[in-house]
């Protein structure tokens, strides 16, 4: 695997250096520019849209900040295009992480829109402007220089640009590669079960958002020096979904994707430029249309682009080779102080929860001791799942408190109470398909990194936390060790048998390494054999510490494993006890069994 | 700025605030219906104001054509749904049903459109023509995509938009048109004179909505396409069909569409392209309404209207910058008032 992406990298590396020392005719050499540029914009595009699951017409206007700072201040003010770079990222930077700040707290939809309306106030607002040169704009622009080179010149200036795309490409897979690029990862459609591991998504997706606007700027700064004049329309709204069309051709969700997308786009603008004028007259504007269909037509028959294909097809002459399953080694991370076994751990206190009139949760009390393993059980919709949610921070509480390790964290959202050491897994198994194992599982061990966000997010980018990942990575090994999915670790997540995606989720959070351990019905859909070995599993847990709450529907597995059984019905508490109380208490055979009438 | 300047503006910022209240409408009724954000609404406004232009010249318009050739897709793609399952049978009903009413609207179009009827017949073939256009897109176009993540509908309507904004320059060409007022006098109330267009709007505007009210209220249609808006899935197993719901619901974004195209046309020149500009101010309006509520949207629709009539005149230069960026303190106001929600967890 490793070795056939580096020859393929090299190959393209001299393809890409080698093209313009060839005698290339110049039209090609302008293409490729211009490929390049477009390229730029779209790998950003494919960070926010197929892979963190949101989208921008705004992209163009990006373009146009980092076009017109250095248009304006090269010609007006003289200063050295070199410094107007910093300039323009830094009012690109600003103007997107506001835009993002007010948009992304809420639902997805309001971002393009509010993206839409960015993008046409800005090339109104360059088109009337006076010191922009109104829809004019501006001329005489100078050339960059680098190290004597006149970058005049489209043949020098074409490897600035590659170096730039490239350099972009590389910062981007090493981005998805880490721990950082596990957490955008999971932004589009694992939400809640990423917060639930401590993941900020908030913050992830302000990141991506700003990183798209940053690409876009450096893209408009080239553009500006080597047109050498800029004017409003090639950072106009049409633009925008342009540069959305290139990476939905190319393939949305992938990086690659994006210089695919770019390239055919600029091939396929310039043959239909000459092709359908000489075919239907010169009357319209056939070009949109057959976007506009090719993109609905992608979308409804091939929603991933072109690169998926294109691999298939490269995997087929270069078959990959299988990932070494990893041994794990001794955890180097450190773990979190075990309170003394049977010191109060959980304090759940007359909690309730209210969804309009219905009442799901009333009043229940129960706690925790540390080592210990207490079973939730009672009838369906008993309210179980419910007070996980409310433990755990998805649900707010109508009244009640839950005390954690001696500390109030009723009212917490879920992040802040999985920082404070309590994992979960979910009833509705909430894992990233798409993902390998290891990943998924990695995904637990996120708040065990001690770097800042931007230290951490620039490490990943450059892979200069590849001792820190190696470690995050053993964690989820040993993880996947402990429950016995080892062999599986590099199968996608989504390939997985139900009851083993559910054993998936207990090695996410032992990831975490928690103090509570929350298990929502963790022996549904496994086999007898799977069972036993599970419950051996969360015995030795509870030897090494671990405390345990599990909802669970198998009696056989809840009163062998259990030390404490919590017994619920109809929103409320109606036994509590020993399993051997349990099993004779006459609430719960009347739960159970219906009472003798 | 004295007194009477202020009344025209104000007048004039309602009349377009109302046709703006329309689209948004509109836009939340497909938004609520299938979770597409309808880019290309403003294309059947333009469509609209230009189909009459096309009437009033004695040609015949081009969205007859799109209408047909809508029609000849749908129908490929039930035969073809037909021929893979194997019923044969049910091939010549399938072409017949699909095809018949399209069939019969594009001839009648074309047929009257010669004849220079008088402007009312004109303005009913417009909304026949253009309604009619509404439920073939969703089916040839959304259909199979009921399911997609919000995401992915937005990005197949920039798509329509684009291949509707081309079709339009072929339809109409380049030139913009307007057309003749459905009612042409004027009084004078003090300082200001109130169009009789004005009042056609206004008027036009009350009975849409009334009708609107009296269908979703009143008929099993309407019920249905208001249970969908509620609960798509609830509605679902309550035996509603979703693609029904897509269809009606277009259908009524189109005629609407339609209707403002209709009602502008008098007021200001329209071109291809003017659809989109006024779409997306639809689309800030609704935005007011959370894309969930009809009074705010309609509110917002007004205060839309307005901001644009007075930056118009205090700042002409920037009143599209002024009515978009508007929408960034709306969104940051939105979002203390209804933070997020749980969305689209695919």
């Amino acid at each position: 695997m490793q070795s056939r992406k580096k020859i393929l990298s090299l190959i393209l590396l001299l393809a890409v250096a080698v093209f313009p020392l060839l005698p290339t005719p110049q039209f090609w050499i302008i293409q490729a520019n211009y490929i390049g540029l477009y390229a730029l914009v779209a790998i950003g595009l494919v960070l926010l849209t197929g892979i963190g699951g949101m989208t921008s017409f705004g992209q163009a206007a990006f373009v146009g900040i980092g076009a017109y700072t250095t248009s304006y201040l090269t010609t007006a003010c003289a200063v050295s295009p070199w410094l107007t770079l910093p300039i323009g990222l830094l009012i690109t930077g600003v103007s997107a992480y506001v835009l993002g700040r007010i948009t992304l707290r809420m639902s997805g939809h309001y971002l393009p829109l509010a993206t839409i309306a960015w993008g046409i106030s800005l090339y109104f607002l360059f088109g009337k402007v006076e010191w922009l040169g109104k829809y004019d704009g501006i001329a005489g622009i100078p050339a960059l220089q680098l190290f004597g080179f006149d970058l005049a010149q489209e043949r020098h200036l074409y490897f600035l640009i590659w170096a730039i795309v490239l350099g972009a490409t590389w910062l981007a897979l090493n981005l998805l590669d880490s721990r950082a690029g596990r957490a955008i990862r999971a932004l589009k459609g694992g939400r809640t079960m990423a917060e639930a591991m401590g993941v900020d998504t908030g913050r992830y997706k302000i990141l991506i958002f700003v990183l798209a606007a940053l690409l876009a700027s450096v893209s408009g700064w080239l553009f500006a020096h080597m047109q050498r004049t800029v004017n409003p329309s090639p950072f106009s709204l049409a633009m925008g979904i342009e540069y959305l069309f290139i990476v939905v051709v190319g393939g949305i969700a992938h990086v690659w994707g994006a210089l695919l997308g770019a390239g055919v786009l600029k091939l396929l603008a310039d043959q239909l430029q000459v092709l359908l004028p000489a075919l239907l007259g010169s009357g319209g504007n056939y070009e949109s249309i057959v976007f506009g269909v090719i993109l609905i037509l992608l979308l409804k028959y091939a929603r991933g682009g072109l690169w998926p294909w294109f691999c298939a097809l490269a995997a087929r002459v270069m078959p990959a080779t299988k990932k070494p399953v990893l041994q794990p080694s001794a955890s180097a991370i450190g773990r979190r102080d075990v309170p003394a076994k049977g010191s109060p751990l959980l304090q759940v206190e007359q909690i309730s929860k209210r969804f309009g009139g219905l009442v799901a949760v009333n009043d229940v009390s129960f706690g925790v001791k540390a080592g210990e393993i207490v079973g939730l059980i009672g009838p369906n919709g008993a309210g179980k799942s419910t007070t996980f949610n409310l433990v755990t921070g998805l649900l707010h509480a109508s009244g009640g408190s839950v005390s954690f390790n001696a500390e109030n964290i009723t009212g917490l959202h879920s992040r802040a109470i999985a920082t404070r050491g309590i994992a979960r897994t979910f009833q509705h198994v909430k894992l990233l398909p798409s993902m390998s194992v290891l990943e998924n599982v990695a995904l637990g061990a996120h708040l065990r990194s001690e770097q800042g966000f931007v230290r951490n997010t620039v490490n990943a980018m450059l892979h200069l936390e590849r001792k820190e990942e190696q470690e995050l990575l053993n964690e989820a090994a040993r993880a996947l060790a402990r429950v016995g999915l080892q062999h599986l670790m590099h199968e996608q997540a989504g390939n997985l048998a139900l009851g083993q995606q559910r054993i998936l989720e207990i090695a996410r959070a032992l990831c975490c390494d928690p103090l509570l351990l929350l298990l929502d019905e963790p022996a549904a859909g496994l086999r007898h054999l799977e069972k036993q070995a599970l419950s051996k599993v969360l015995q030795e847990l509870r030897e090494s510490g671990m405390s345990i709450l599990l909802v669970e529907h198998d009696m056989e597995f809840v009163m062998q494993l259990t030390d404490h059984i919590v017994v619920m019905e109809f929103g409320a508490k109606i036994a509590e006890g020993t399993p051997e109380q349990i099993q004779q208490h006459p609430a719960v055979i009347e739960a159970y069994l219906g009472g003798i009438e | 700025m004295d007194s009477s300047i202020a009344a025209i503006l104000l007048l004039d910022g309602l009349t377009n605030g109302i046709v703006y209240g329309l689209i948004a409408i509109a836009l939340v009724l497909v938004f609520a219906v299938t979770r597409i954000l309808f880019i290309p609404q403003g294309e059947f406004v333009a469509f609209g104001a230009l189909t009459l232009a096309m009437l009033q010249q004695g040609m015949v318009p081009g969205p007859v054509w799109l209408l047909l050739l809508l029609a000849v897709c749908a129908t490929g793609m039930q035969v073809a749904a037909l021929l893979r399952s194997g019923q044969r049978a049910g091939i010549v009903r399938c072409i017949v049903k699909n095809l018949l009413l399209p069939v019969l609207i594009s001839a009648l179009v074309a047929w009257a459109a010669p004849q220079q009827f008088a402007l009312p017949v004109q303005v009913a073939l417009t909304l026949l023509l253009i309604t009619a256009l509404g439920p073939l897109m969703y089916q040839v176009v959304y259909e199979s995509l009921a399911d997609a993540s919000v995401l992915v509908l937005l990005i197949v309507s920039v798509g329509i938009h684009l291949a509707m904004t081309g079709l339009g320059l072929v339809f109409f060409g380049a030139e913009g048109f307007r057309t003749p007022a459905f009612w042409d006098s004027r009084w004078s109330l003090g300082a200001v004179t109130l169009s009789a267009q004005t009042v056609v709007v206004i008027l036009a505007a009350l009975a849409l909505l009334v009708t609107l009210w009296l269908f979703s209220d009143r008929t099993l249609y309407g019920k249905a396409l208001r249970a969908t808006a509620v609960n798509r899935l609830g509605a679902r197993l309550m035996g509603i069909s979703t693609t029904l719901a897509g269809k009606l619901s277009f259908g009524v974004a189109a005629f609407i569409g339609a209707l403002s195209g209709v009602l502008i046309g008098p007021m200001s020149t329209i071109f291809y392209d003017s659809g989109f500009l006024i779409g997306l101010k639809g689309f800030v309006a609704a935005t007011i309404g959370g894309l969930a509520s009809f009074p705010l949207a309609a509110c917002g629709a007004l205060f839309v209207g307005l901001l644009e009539s007075f930056s118009s005149f205090w700042a002409s230069d920037y009143k599209e910058v002024i009515v978009f960026m508007s929408l960034l303190p709306v969104l940051l106001w939105r979002s203390f008032v209804a933070p997020a929600h749980d969305e689209d967890e695919e």
